[in-house]
C-alpha cells in the first residue's frame, strides 16, 4: 500500500513542481529524490517497519514477492532516470510533467503487483497505459512520434476492451471479480470447467499477450518502439513490459486450471514459439539498431513467457532474474543508442577505436541480451530453461528455445562486429565522463549477477 | 589453493595487460606469467594437488569445485607448456595492440584450464564458454582477410553446440537425486533409457562440433587458416582437446549404455572423417591448411579409440592428447617461421630449405616424423595403442583406420619434400636464421617428442589414476 500511496502523491507533487521552479536540473533532482523516497517507502513495507494499510475488501493483497518485484522495478526505474535524465530534458519542455507521468506509471505497476481482484487488474493496466500513450507522443513535432502514439492508443484501447469483455465473462461465470474464484461442482466440491469461464480467460490471455507484445499480438510493437522518443522506448521495453509479465503471471498462476490444463499446454507453447520465431527472425533483417532492439524485445518476451509454463518458485526466481538482466541490459544499450547520431548498424562501425570504453560496455550489454556466460543474461536464460524443464516441458521446447537463442546471437553480434572489426568513423554526440560512469554501474551489476545470480533471491528466503 | 592459483594467475595477468600499452613490457608480463603457470602445472602434474571446493550458487546447489586427476593433469600440462611456447615464438610477429592480444590469449588460457579442472557441470559449462569468447575476438580482430565471416561461423557453430550441452546439463541435473551439478551426482542420476539417449545426443553434439567430427568439421580448416598463427596454435594444440576431454570426463562415464549402443555409429563417423581429411590433406598446397586437415585426421582417430571402450584405447588417447598437442605445435611454429620470413605458405613456392637453413629443416623433419607416428617419437606410443584398440573392437575398422597411416606418410613426407628439398626457390632464398629463442623452444619441443617417445612411462604415470577409475570397478 505504501508504494501506491507514495507514488500517487509524488505524481501530484511533480505536476506542480514546474510552477515552483523552471530550472530543469532542479526538477530532475526532485524527481530522483522522489524515486528514492518511493523505494524506501516500499522497502519499509517489505520489512514491516512502517506500512500504511487499510481494508480494501480483498481488492489488493500484498505478498513478499509482489513487494520485492516493486523494489526491483523501482530500482531499475531509478537507474533509468539517473542515466537518462538529461535526455528526457531534451524532449519538449515539460520535464517535471514527465516525472509525474513516470510516478503514475509506477503507481499502476504497484497495483499490478498486488491486485487480488480483476477490477484492480483493469484499473492497474489503465493507469499504466494512459501515461504511456502520452510518453509515446511526447515528441509532438515529430510525425513518427504522433503516429506511434495514435497507433498505440487505438490498439491499446482495443485490447483493453478485450480485457474488459473477458472480465465480464468471468464475472458471469463466477459471480465475482475475485481473482481466485473457482467454480466448484456442488456434489464433489472440486473445480469444474465452465464455458464462460474458459472463454473469459482466453480473452484475458489474448489481451495480456497484447500488453507484453507476444506474437501474434505484437504488430504494434515495432512501430511504437521505433516511433516513440528513444529514451522512452527504453522505459517501455523494460520496466513496463516487466510489470505486464508480473500481472500476466498473477492471473494465470491461479486460474489456468479453469482454462483446462490441456488448453494451457497447447496455446502457451504456440504463443511462445511464434513469439520467438517472429521476434528473432525479423530482427535478423533489420538495418536500424533501434528497430532491431524492438524486435529483439519481442523475442525476449518469448523467453519471459516461459515463466508462465510452470508453477513453482523456480518460475518466480527465473522471471525476477530475467527482468533484471533484460531490463538493465536494454536500458544500457538504449543509453548508448541515444548518443548515436544515426541508428543504423553501420553507424557503429569503428566505435571500438574511437571510444573503447563505450564499445566494451555496449558489447557487454549485448552479450547479456544474447545470454553469454559471465553476464546476468546467461543465468536468466539458464534459470528459465531449468524452470520449464522442472515443470515438465518436453525437450523439444528447450531445443527450440536455444535454437532461437543462437539466432539472437547472430543479430546482437552484428553490432559487436561493426564496432570492433569494421573500420569507420562513427558519428556520436559528445559523451561526458559521468555518463560513461553511470553505464559502468549497470555493467558491474550485470557482471556480478553473471557470477552470483542467487544474490538476487537471497532476500526471498533469508 | 594450488588449483585456484593456476586459474587466477592468468586471469589477473590478463587484466593487468589491458593497461600495459608498451609492447616489450606486455611481452614480458605474458611470458613471465605463463612460465609461472607452467611451473605450477608441473608441480600439479607430478606432485598432485588438493581439491578446491567452495560454495558458488546456493539456490542451484552449484559448487566452485576444482579437481586434478590424471586426465586433468595431462591436459593442464599441455596447456601450460603451449602458452609460453606460443608467446615466445610469436613475440616478434607484427600485431597492433599487442597488449590486448596477449590479454585475450591469457583469458583463453584461464578458460581452458578451468574446463580441465572443473568438477561441477555448471562450472564446466561456464569455463567452456569463457574459453570461446576471447578466441572469437582474437580471430576477428587479428585474423586474415575473410576473418569476420569465418570466425562468426566458427562461433555460432560452437555456441550452438554448447547450448545443446546446456540442455543436456539441465536434463541430467533435474534427475539427480540430490539436485547438484557434481560429477558424482551426475553419474548416479536416475535417467530413463530415453532420457539417457537424449542427454547423450545433446552432450555429444557439443563435443563433436568442438573436436570436430565429420560432418561437423566444416568450420575448422577455414578458421585455422584465417586465425592469427598464435591463435591457430591454441586452437589446434589445446582447444580441440576440449571436445575429447568432454567425452572422457562427462560423456562416457555419465551415459555408458548410450555410448556403448552408439559406439559403431561414432567410430564409423570418426573414421570417415579420418580418411576424408587425409585425402584432402594430400591435395593441399597451403601448409597451414595441410596441417589443419592432418589435425582433423588425428583427432578422428582419438575419438574412434575412445568409443571402443577398451582400456588400451583409453590409455592411447590419454597419451596422444599430450603428444598430438606437442607435435602440432612444433609443426605450426616451423610453418609460421617460414611464413613470416618468406611471406608465403604455398608449398609450390617453397623448396630447398635444407640447403638454406639446415637447422630449421632438421626440426621440420623431426616434427614431420612425429606426425607420421614413427617409432621413437611420442605419437608412436599413443597411435599404436589406438590402432590396437580399434582393431580389437572390429578388425575391419582397424584395417580401415590403418590406411590413414599410409595417407599420413604421403601428405607429411610430400610436405617435407617440397619445403626442405629440391633447389632453393626465390621465396626460400629470403630465409634468415630464425631467432635464437624460437630455435631453442623448437629444440625443447623436439626433445619432449623423443623423450616421451622413448620413455612414455612418464606420461603413463600421470594418467594411471584416470585409467583405473574408468576401467577398474
Amino acid at each position: 500500500m505504501n508504494a501506491i500511496i507514495v507514488s500517487t502523491l509524488l505524481g501530484v507533487i511533480m505536476m506542480f513542481v514546474s510552477w515552483g521552479t523552471s530550472n530543469t536540473k532542479l526538477q530532475r533532482n526532485i524527481g530522483l529524490v522522489g524515486m528514492l523516497v518511493l523505494i524506501l517507502a516500499n522497502i519499509a513495507q517489505m520489512n514491516g517497519w512502517l506500512s500504511v494499510n487499510f481494508d480494501t475488501k480483498g481488492m489488493l493483497a500484498f505478498n513478499a514477492i509482489g513487494l520485492y518485484v516493486n523494489t526491483i522495478l523501482f530500482t531499475i526505474t531509478f537507474i533509468y532516470l539517473w542515466i537518462n535524465g538529461e535526455e528526457i530534458d531534451k524532449i519538449g519542455n515539460h520535464t517535471a510533467d514527465y516525472y509525474a507521468i513516470f510516478f503514475f506509471i509506477l503507481c499502476g505497476i504497484s497495483i499490478l503487483t498486488s491486485f487480488d481482484n480483476l477490477l484492480m487488474l483493469f484499473i492497474g493496466i489503465e493507469i499504466l497505459s494512459i501515461p504511456l500513450y502520452i510518453l509515446t507522443g511526447a515528441d509532438k513535432k515529430n510525425l513518427f512520434s504522433n503516429e506511434a502514439s495514435l497507433k498505440y492508443f487505438l490498439m491499446g484501447s482495443f485490447s483493453t476492451g478485450i480485457l474488459l469483455l473477458g472480465i465480464a465473462f468471468i464475472y458471469g461465470a463466477t459471480g465475482s471479480f475475485h481473482l481466485n474464484m473457482p467454480i466448484l461442482n456442488p456434489a464433489t466440491n472440486l473445480p469444474v470447467e465452465h464455458f464462460l469461464m474458459s472463454a473469459g480467460l482466453l480473452l484475458l490471455f489474448v489481451s495480456m499477450n497484447f500488453k507484453v507484445s507476444a506474437a501474434p499480438f505484437h504488430f504494434w510493437t515495432p512501430d511504437v518502439y521505433d516511433g516513440a522518443p528513444t529514451v522512452f522506448t527504453s522505459f517501455m521495453a523494460t520496466v513496463v513490459k516487466a510489470a505486464g509479465f508480473v500481472a500476466f503471471i498473477k492471473v494465470f498462476e491461479v486460474q489456468r486450471i479453469a482454462l483446462g490444463q490441456n488448453t494451457w499446454i497447447i496455446i502457451l507453447p504456440f504463443v511462445i514459439v511464434s513469439t520467438l520465431l517472429v521476434g528473432n527472425i525479423t530482427a535478423v533483417f533489420q538495418r536500424s539498431v533501434k528497430r532491431m532492439l524492438a524486435y529483439s524485445s519481442i523475442a525476449q518476451a518469448g523467453f519471459m513467457l516461459f515463466a508462465l509454463y510452470g508453477n513453482s518458485t523456480f518460475n518466480n526466481e527465473a522471471l525476477i532474474l530475467y527482468i533484471v538482466a533484460y531490463s538493465l541490459a536494454t536500458i544500457g544499450v538504449f543509453a548508448v543508442l541515444i548518443k548515436m547520431k544515426d541508428y543504423s548498424i553501420e553507424s557503429f562501425n569503428g566505435l571500438a577505436k574511437q571510444n573503447p570504453a563505450l564499445a566494451f560496455l555496449t558489447t557487454l550489454f549485448l552479450f547479456s541480451l544474447a545470454g553469454i556466460p559471465l553476464t546476468a543474461g546467461f543465468f536468466a536464460k539458464y534459470y528459465m530453461l531449468n524452470a520449464i524443464f522442472t515443470a515438465g516441458a518436453g525437450i523439444w521446447l528447450l531445443v527450440v528455445a536455444i535454437l532461437f537463442a543462437a539466432v539472437s546471437v547472430y543479430y546482437y553480434f552484428k553490432v559487436v562486429q561493426a564496432m570492433y572489426f569494421v573500420e569507420g568513423a562513427p558519428a556520436i554526440h559528445p559523451i561526458e565522463k559521468s555518463y560513461a560512469r553511470k553505464l559502468w554501474v549497470i555493467a558491474i551489476i550485470l557482471l556480478v549477477l553473471g557470477v552470483f545470480p542467487s544474490l538476487l533471491f537471497n532476500y526471498l528466503y533469508f | 589453493m594450488l588449483l585456484l592459483s593456476i586459474l587466477t594467475i592468468p586471469f589477473i595477468a590478463a587484466i593487468v595487460l589491458l593497461f600495459v600499452k608498451h609492447n616489450e613490457k606486455a611481452n614480458y608480463i605474458a611470458i613471465g606469467s605463463s612460465v609461472v603457470i607452467m611451473a605450477l602445472a608441473f608441480n600439479i602434474a607430478f606432485n598432485g594437488a588438493a581439491n578446491f571446493d567452495a560454495d558458488w550458487i546456493l539456490s542451484l546447489n552449484a559448487r566452485f569445485i576444482l579437481t586434478a586427476d590424471g586426465l586433468a593433469k595431462i591436459l593442464i600440462l599441455l596447456t601450460a607448456i603451449s602458452f609460453p611456447v606460443i608467446f615466445i615464438t610469436t613475440s616478434k610477429n607484427e600485431l597492433r595492440n599487442r597488449n590486448q592480444f596477449l590479454a585475450l590469449m591469457l583469458f583463453t588460457q584461464t578458460g581452458l584450464l578451468g574446463v580441465f579442472l572443473a568438477g561441477d557441470a555448471l562450472l564446466f559449462y561456464f569455463f567452456w564458454e569463457l574459453a570461446l569468447i576471447p578466441v572469437y575476438f582474437l580471430c576477428s580482430i587479428w585474423g586474415g582477410e575473410k576473418r569476420i565471416a569465418i570466425t562468426f561461423k566458427f562461433f555460432i557453430y560452437t555456441f550452438l553446440g554448447s547450448l545443446f550441452m546446456l540442455i543436456g546439463i539441465i536434463l541430467v541435473y533435474t534427475n539427480t537425486t540430490d539436485h547438484s551439478f557434481l560429477i558424482t551426482s551426475f553419474k548416479h542420476a536416475n535417467l530413463t533409457h530415453g532420457q539417457q539417449l537424449a542427454a547423450f545426443a545433446l552432450f555429444f553434439t557439443a563435443f563433436a562440433i568442438k573436436m570436430p567430427i565429420f560432418p561437423l568439421h566444416t568450420w575448422q580448416p577455414d578458421a585455422y587458416e584465417q586465425s592469427p598463427t598464435a591463435v591457430t596454435m591454441v586452437l589446434s594444440a589445446v582447444m580441440v582437446k576440449m571436445g575429447l576431454y568432454g567425452i572422457i570426463r562427462w560423456l562416457l562415464p555419465l551415459f555408458p549404455a548410450a555410448a556403448a549402443s552408439h559406439a559403431n555409429f561414432v567410430i564409423v563417423l570418426s573414421l570417415i572423417g579420418v580418411i576424408y581429411a587425409s585425402f584432402i590433406a594430400i591435395r593441399q598446397d597451403d601448409v597451414k591448411r595441410l596441417i589443419a586437415y592432418s589435425s582433423i585426421a588425428h583427432i578422428g582417430l582419438m575419438s574412434a579409440a575412445l568409443f571402443t571402450n577398451t582400456s588400451i584405447g583409453m590409455q592411447g588417447v590419454l597419451i596422444q592428447l599430450f603428444s598430438h598437442g606437442i607435435n602440432v605445435l612444433g609443426l605450426w611454429i616451423v610453418a609460421d617461421i617460414i611464413e613470416q620470413q618468406t611471406g608465403t605458405r604455398s608449398m609450390k613456392a617453397l623448396g630447398g630449405l635444407a640447403k638454406k637453413q639446415p637447422t630449421l629443416a632438421i626440426l621440420l623433419v623431426g616434427f614431420a616424423l612425429a606426425n607420421i607416428a614413427l617409432p621413437l617419437t611420442n605419437a608412436f606410443v599413443g597411435e599404436f595403442l589406438i590402432f590396437n584398440a580399434i582393431f580389437q573392437f572390429n578388425p575391419w575398422m582397424g584395417a580401415f583406420a590403418g590406411v590413414s597411416v599410409v595417407l599420413a606418410a604421403i601428405y607429411t613426407l610430400n610436405m617435407v619434400q617440397k619445403i626442405a628439398y629440391g633447389s632453393v626457390s626465390d621465396a626460400t632464398n629470403l630465409m634468415q636464421v630464425p631467432n635464437k629463442s624460437a630455435q631453442f623452444v623448437l629444440m625443447v619441443l623436439l626433445g619432449i617428442v623423443f623423450v616421451t617417445g622413448v620413455y612414455p612411462q612418464v606420461l603413463f604415470n600421470i594418467t594411471a589414476d584416470t585409467l583405473q577409475q574408468l576401467f577398474v570397478k
